[in-house]
């Protein structure tokens, strides 16, 4: 076979590049970002433009922290401070979580399953541009958005805008309607990705990959896309029938009408429970990637943990009205919703068991990913708890709306699923780049982020059980709230060295990293047989996959995986 | 490949082809659109606090959805026509279907000029009008995607660009219409059937 490189060139000498295409010019460089349809690259700019809004959304969440960190503070005002935690939490569900979980799946899951690219490289190009520019659009809002005091308006109406407080009564001028358009078109470019991301898994595995040996990241992943692709729908439709009342006077969600704004929740969390498993699933795959290969032992009860998996799935179909209990249900449906909530915990109980399984007699390597992971199921763990707190119905009528949901939440989301990204960033990072993170760097990365992870929400719980309601933009002295909100703002700020550190710590590598070869974790996946960072093409050449661990059955052919599965 | 050591290419390996998974996918995600909207349309049946009501203004649409199920059946003849390699039959079945789509079209047109302009009943009007146009308009845009897709495809097979190897493609457009076809029969149950009794 010809040296690629000697066939490039051949090509190239009858052809002269044309103007901007020239090796190495800027142009060139961001022609090339802009036009490409190669599966590693838009994964990169899913993950690069995911950072871009984290640090958006990370500003905003300071000055949240900030405005509350002492009573009857002044930093911001109740308008500006109702429009930072509507984007904060807009742009870190929608445009930074998944984005992650684009990007990753984007990178990874066509190396694991050995395809050259995703089924639809174009339609993939489609859905990150959708994406990204929905989320452009939502920010322009500050600059473009006439709201309730005039130009400059950022939404106001909390991340998951409640009817009746998004008609035109109460919402006038457009900063609603940047929200649900902006939304919109990210979604269609969250359900094309979704679509194209499972027809590449079941369609271009390489031979010998049946559903039953994937790695459990790809499994992941695909039961993600599932609940994208089922499930994002109903916000969309929701939000097409948001800009229909807003726009062309339908009636939906007026109470004057008859409508109910009721409907309006239902819908909404219809889609918003299991988004909380479209962002968690994915992080959960990189746990069972990490957990094994720091441990030097295969997943413990790899079949559980599909099954698991699947039951997740379907089980977060079920679970949405747990968010609504305080609205007034009949008592049939808390309790079934109660229930279904209860039930969940078990396939999620079951994964962390057989996380701590994989761990138990490994030979256990305390590189940073490991870190992250181990950190991650401590934190999940407590996440889960509080879940199932809330989860329990009269417990929820006293919380619900407090900050008691809010340490909840962000357990779930910075602790889990951010912890996970950390983790798989750590991990793969010497694949993508062909260099390692610098691990000292990585240290402080850590300890940094998860001391001021517990110190911002840790004290969440207890303000929650002292009775301070989510959404208020200041309160009075003498209430003990004081305290708690004081530490949580120094963890907050503790937390953004942490993070900065890690964005320093992927710029500084990138150039300064220790050269990382093929395979530096010595893993068992098919990403690591392949050259870092690797080809355009992927492979040169592919084993037959015969077990779920193609790469040590490579390395040890007189003991191999298959012999015993 | 010869150069391939490592591929022993013994089994058998056979994947699914990604046109037919990923249509299922996309008709997947169209089903739980549409599943919004009809339960937005079940859940206020009855609950219009002014008319015109259901029962007062709907007319049940038999020459619409003769058209359009029909349609159903012409793709389907076009299609076998396409795969036998009898490419003049091919493009006169897909003909017939698309006038059929065209047909639905005008049909709903003039049902909706009848409830605009003669009974009063806008996107505004109540919780009746808003879920009624919105369910069966997003169906129309279904349609009218569909009749664009039909266009295409016959634009490509007069000129020549269609021959009987891409008999899997046109399958691909004559699932979609199935499906569009599907449900048309959903929104007829519950628009019509369900939705007149009240």
């Amino acid at each position: 076979m010809a040296d690629p490189a000697t066939l490039k060139e051949i090509g190239t000498e009858l052809r002269p590049a044309p103007p901007g295409h020239e090796h190495g010019s800027l142009t060139a460089w961001i022609q090339d970002l802009i036009f490409t349809v190669d599966h590693k690259k838009l994964g990169f700019l899913y993950l690069g433009a995911g950072w871009m809004f984290f640090v958006l959304g990370g500003i905003l969440a300071l000055g949240i922290r900030t405005q509350i960190a002492v009573p009857n503070n002044h930093f911001m005002d109740a308008e500006a401070f109702n429009q930072a935690f509507t984007m904060h939490g807009t742009t870190m569900i929608f445009f930074f979580a998944m984005l992650m979980v684009f990007g990753l799946a984007n990178y990874i899951v066509p190396l694991q399953i050995g395809a050259r690219d995703m089924a639809f490289p174009r339609l993939n190009a489609f859905s990150f541009w959708a994406t990204f520019f929905g989320g452009i659009f939502l920010f322009l809002s500050y600059i473009f958005g006439p709201g309730l005091y005039g130009m400059g308006a950022a939404p106001d109406a909390s991340w998951f805008a409640l009817a009746p407080l998004t008609s035109r009564a109460f919402s006038p001028g457009n900063n609603i309607d940047f929200w649900s358009l902006g939304l919109l078109v990210s979604g269609v470019g969250s359900i094309t990705g979704g679509v194209n991301v499972m027809v590449t898994i079941f369609c271009y595995r390489t031979r010998g990959m049946t559903l039953y040996r994937m790695p459990l990241f790809t499994w992941l992943v695909l039961v993600t896309m599932f609940l994208v692709v089922m499930f994002m729908p109903p916000l969309s439709a929701a939000q097409i029938m948001l800009v229909l009342e807003r726009f062309f006077g339908a009636k939906f969600f007026e109470a004057q009408a008859g409508g109910s704004p009721v409907l309006w929740q239902h819908f909404f969390w219809i889609f918003g429970h299991p988004e909380v498993y479209i962002l968690v699933l994915p992080a959960f795959g990189v746990i069972s990637e990490v957990v094994p290969v720091f441990s030097r032992k295969p997943i413990f009860g790899y079949p559980m943990m599909v099954a698991a998996t699947v039951m997740i799935g379907f089980i977060s179909a079920g679970v949405w009205a747990h968010h609504m209990f305080t609205i007034g249900m009949d008592s049939f449906s808390v309790t079934f919703f109660a229930f279904a909530t209860f039930v969940i915990a078990i396939p999620t109980g079951i994964k962390i068991f057989n996380w701590l399984g994989t761990m138990f007699g490994g030979k256990i390597r305390f590189e940073i990913p490991m870190l992250f992971a181990i950190a991650f199921l401590f934190q999940f763990l407590i996440a889960g708890l509080t879940g199932i707190m809330l989860g329990c119905a009269p417990f929820d009528w006293q919380l619900n709306d407090s900050y008691f949901v809010i340490a909840h939440f962000h357990y779930v989301i910075v602790g889990g699923i951010v912890f996970g990204v950390f983790s798989g960033f750590y991990y793969w990072y010497p694949k993508a780049t062909g260099r390692m993170l610098n691990k000292r760097l990585g240290l402080w990365n850590f300890w940094i982020f998860t001391i001021g992870f517990h110190l911002t929400f840790d004290p969440q719980h207890f303000l929650g059980i002292l009775g301070m309601p989510r959404r208020i933009y200041t309160y009075q002295e003498g209430r003990g709230w004081e305290f708690f909100n004081m530490i949580s703002t120094i963890g907050a700020f503790v937390q953004a060295v942490g993070a900065i550190l890690f964005i320093v710590n992927m710029i500084y590598s990138a150039r300064k990293g220790q050269v990382a070869g093929d395979d530096p974790w010595d893993a068992w996946t098919l990403e690591w047989m392949t050259s870092s960072p690797p080809p355009e093409y992927n492979f040169e050449q592919l084993p037959e996959v015969r077990s779920r661990r193609p790469l040590w059955d490579l390395k040890h052919p007189e003991d191999p995986d298959w012999k015993f599965e | 490949m010869s150069t391939d050591l490592l591929a022993t290419a013994e089994t058998e390996w056979r994947l699914p082809s990604p046109r037919k998974v990923g249509l299922t996918l996309v008709i997947l995600t169209e089903s739980s659109l549409f599943t919004i909207f009809v339960v937005a349309y079940l859940f206020y049946l009855g609950k219009s606090l002014n008319g015109p009501y259901p029962w007062e203004v709907l007319e049940f649409p038999w020459l619409g959805s003769f058209f359009l199920f029909s349609s159903s059946g012409t793709v389907v003849v076009a299609e076998h026509r396409l795969k036998k390699g009898d490419k003049a039959g091919f493009e006169l079945w897909w003909l017939i279907t698309a006038l059929l789509g065209l047909g639905f079209l005008i049909y709903t047109g003039a049902e909706w000029q009848h409830l605009i302009y003669h009974d009063g009943l806008t996107l505004s009007t109540n919780l009746f009008g808003s879920t009624f146009y919105s369910l069966v308009g997003l169906h129309a845009s279904h349609v009218v995607v569909g009749l664009l897709l039909l266009t295409l495809i016959l634009v490509a097979s007069v000129t020549g660009n269609i021959q009987p190897r891409h008999h899997e493609h046109i399958e691909m457009i004559s699932w979609y219409w199935h499906f569009v076809d599907g449900i048309w029969a959903v929104v007829v149950t519950v628009v019509y059937i369900i939705g007149m009794q009240h």
